[in-house]
């Protein structure tokens, strides 16, 4: 269709870090393979696609039907299913949150001994496993890792579902804060020194009365073990922040349109030119067919049903079918077109209030069925890549 | 059915990100204020969207009447620390002064559940002092409410002791009676909603002790045919007929006929689902079936709509 600068075609091709995002049940998941399948077919090399939680289906279809955080090679068999020869390899990887963290503790940590007395602190399993923002600064973590290890050619990376879609880029900073900060120091004092000073004590005791000081002394242990691991950790949590602003990463903004997630991409949008992040797609997933918003198919909709009983007699003749039943399909068809016209001039609406547009704007048709196999994601593939 | 929904009086409304899980919240909630319940609904994802369903001003903590028996707040869990300590603990100098704030968002970065609890601590404290008749939450999103509803007993096990600890015993009374507290899911009819909802009740199940109360299934489209009347659109699609229909109607029929074969194929694929989802669930848990909205799919309107639709199902 159009030319291939100013395509995600392009995009992808001048990229080695592309973070797909948007809020919840847009299709982020797809939206991501099928981009990464695409360039493993077209631009080959090795491409990565590194997913958070996708569909049971999908991920059989990737080969992640096992568990584990490991890449591993979609196999050749599954794009020959799908009748493409793909130029280069297409790799993908699950994200688990706590073989993530575990492995980070294990690189950070200064010996043997505080290694095993992390891994094993109760607050330490319930963080790893359980804190929603967890999820946002591994992700990130991950990808760092992957990226600094310089095996592929290009990685897409799925984003978690975050309450907030800001949460994952600032995730990093918030992580280097949380580790130098202030409190934490406080907070640790009294368990390392049995000295107080008096201007703190009354923190201590409201602390104590709320939550037991044995929860504190846990607490504190857990940091002062953590603590040893600060400064490989705060480096290291810099160093993926500069990774998301570094020249050769893109954010791709996946949404559909429906109000909610265009409010989320628009915002999303501005956060990212704020903090000077590279835009580099809006993907507008399950779009209806553009015929809905023609104006004469809408009067033929709108006679189709005026006229039914008559137009159904002489049809009936046509098909020999029974009068009364055609006229109720005719009916039917109208009413049809009529309502998803409304839904489509709705979305027309929600696409035109979108004013920050990058310059890449792929809209995707909505598909009558989910998308479970590779045939299914070179589908949703070629519709984004021109 | 044991109890009737809307008899309970703390109802979790979940379900994932885009179903409608907000949509479905305010809905419930006008219809239990129409029924004559004074209403709390909570907005606890601080997304403020609630606001957008009744189109009413800003929801903030401080509960606020919007419309004849339907009051409305928005979570802010420092807030409702603060209100605890200043009601529970006695402490109302403390509460205001700075260091608390900082405290306690260091704890709640620290200490998961802290969070959550103070969050479900509120509502259940609501619901604990009959300040309403039913209390209506806008819950965590499928990935998350796990943990929100398993917060007191996950504390229990944290916290040994302190008055954190004191207090997670009466909200695990509250939450664990099917009488007062129910979850309701909110899916749509296809497959990565329907498979979280399953995941989800089995979580639940394992996990807490919340009683699953109902599954809304929402966005269900119409069937446009029977399947008489699909075999004559089928011969609509054929040349004789499709040519008379162009004639007829002065122009190509053929957008009315690929936007009807376009409902059909979507409707079908959706039937799947939604009969995996049925297969499941249908005669242990109620299933409301809320359609497909054309006209309007957000602000008011579409929260009127919803709330006839479920008040429909609910046999009212």
């Amino acid at each position: 269709m159009a030319d291939r600068a100013g395509s995600i075609d392009s995009l992808l091709a001048s990229k080695e870090i592309a973070i797909a995002c948007g809020s919840g049940g847009v299709g982020k998941t797809t939206t991501a393979a099928a981009a990464a399948a695409m360039a493993a077919v077209h631009h080959g090399g090795k491409v990565l696609v590194v997913t958070v939680d996708p569909a049971k289906r999908l991920a059989n279809a990737l080969g992640l039907s096992g568990f584990g955080n490991s890449e591993k090679r979609v196999p050749a068999s599954a794009f020959a299913a799908a009748g493409v020869q793909p130029r280069g390899e297409l790799w993908a990887a699950m994200l688990d949150t706590k073989q993530s963290w575990d492995a980070l503790v294990r690189r950070h940590a200064p010996d043997a001994d505080t290694r095993d007395r992390i891994l094993e602190n109760p607050l330490y399993q319930n963080i790893s496993g359980k804190f929603v923002q967890s999820h946002d600064y591994i992700a990130m973590e991950r990808l760092y890792e992957i990226h600094s290890e310089g095996r592929f050619d290009l990685i897409v990376v799925d984003t978690p579902p975050t309450r907030n879609a800001v949460d994952f880029i600032e995730a990093p900073a918030r992580m280097a804060e949380f580790f130098s900060s202030r409190l934490l120091r406080l907070l640790i004092v009294p368990y390392r020194s049995r000295v107080v000073n008096m201007a703190s004590r009354p923190f201590y005791q409201v602390a104590d009365r709320i939550l037991g000081s044995q929860f504190l002394a846990d607490i504190a242990e857990f940091f002062i073990l953590f603590q040893t691991m600060y400064s490989g950790f705060v480096t290291r949590a810099r160093a993926v922040e500069r990774l998301l602003r570094d020249n050769r990463t893109t954010f791709m903004v996946i949404s559909t349109l429906e109000a909610a997630p265009v409010r989320e991409a628009e915002f999303f949008i501005d956060v990212l030119s704020s903090k000077k992040l590279h835009l580099g797609a809006l993907v507008l997933n399950r779009v209806l067919p553009p015929y809905l918003l023609d104006d004469a198919a809408h009067l033929r909709a709108g006679r189709l049903v005026a006229e039914a009983d008559v137009l159904a007699g002489e049809l009936a003749a046509v098909i020999g079918a029974d009068p009364s039943q055609v006229a109720r399909v005719l009916t039917e068809m109208g009413d049809n077109f009529q309502n998803f016209s409304v839904v489509a001039q709705r979305e027309a609406a929600q696409r035109s209030d979108l004013a920050k547009m990058p310059d890449v704007v792929a809209a995707v048709p909505e598909f009558d069925d989910d998308i479970h196999d590779l045939a299914g994601l070179m589908r949703l593939g070629e519709a984004i890549w021109g | 059915m044991a109890v009737d929904l809307l008899d309970r009086k703390l109802l979790f409304v979940t379900g994932k990100g885009g179903v409608g899980k907000t949509t479905v919240a305010a809905a419930l909630a006008s219809l239990a204020a129409d029924r004559g319940k004074k209403t709390l609904v909570c907005e606890v994802d601080a997304k403020g969207n609630l606001a957008d369903f009744y189109e009413t001003g800003p929801t903030r903590f401080e509960e606020r009447e919007i419309s004849p028996r339907l009051w409305a707040m928005s979570m802010d869990t420092e807030a409702s620390l603060r209100q605890y300590l200043a009601l529970q603990l006695k402490l109302p100098l403390v509460a205001r002064v700075g260091p608390l704030a900082k405290m306690f968002d260091f704890v709640a970065s620290a200490a998961p559940g802290v969070k959550e609890i103070v969050t479900v601590g509120k509502l259940c404290w609501e619901v604990r002092e009959r300040h309403y008749d039913i209390v209506i939450v806008d819950a965590a999103a499928s990935g998350h409410i796990v943990s929100q509803l398993a917060a007191p007993q996950a504390i229990n096990e944290l916290v040994q002791v302190g008055l954190v600890r004191q207090q997670t015993g009466w909200m695990l009374d509250i939450l664990g009676d099917p009488l007062q507290t129910g979850l309701v899911i909110v899916a749509i009819p296809a497959e990565m909603p329907v498979s979280e909802t399953l995941e989800l009740r089995d979580r639940v199940a394992a996990e807490t002790n919340v009683d699953l109360a109902a599954v809304v299934v929402n966005r269900v489209l119409p069937e446009l045919f029977s399947r008489g009347e699909e075999d004559i659109f089928d011969q609509l699609e054929e040349r004789p007929a499709a040519e008379f229909l162009d004639r007829a109607l002065g122009g190509p029929a053929r957008p009315l006929l690929d936007a009807a074969r376009l409902t059909v194929t979507m409707r079908r694929s959706r039937t799947e689902h939604l009969e995996r989802l049925r297969g499941a669930v249908d005669g242990k848990v109620p299933m409301l079936y809320v359609p497909y909205l054309f006209f309007r799919s957000h602000g008011l309107r579409a929260t009127r709509q919803v709330a006839e639709a479920l008040s429909a199902e609910l046999g009212y």
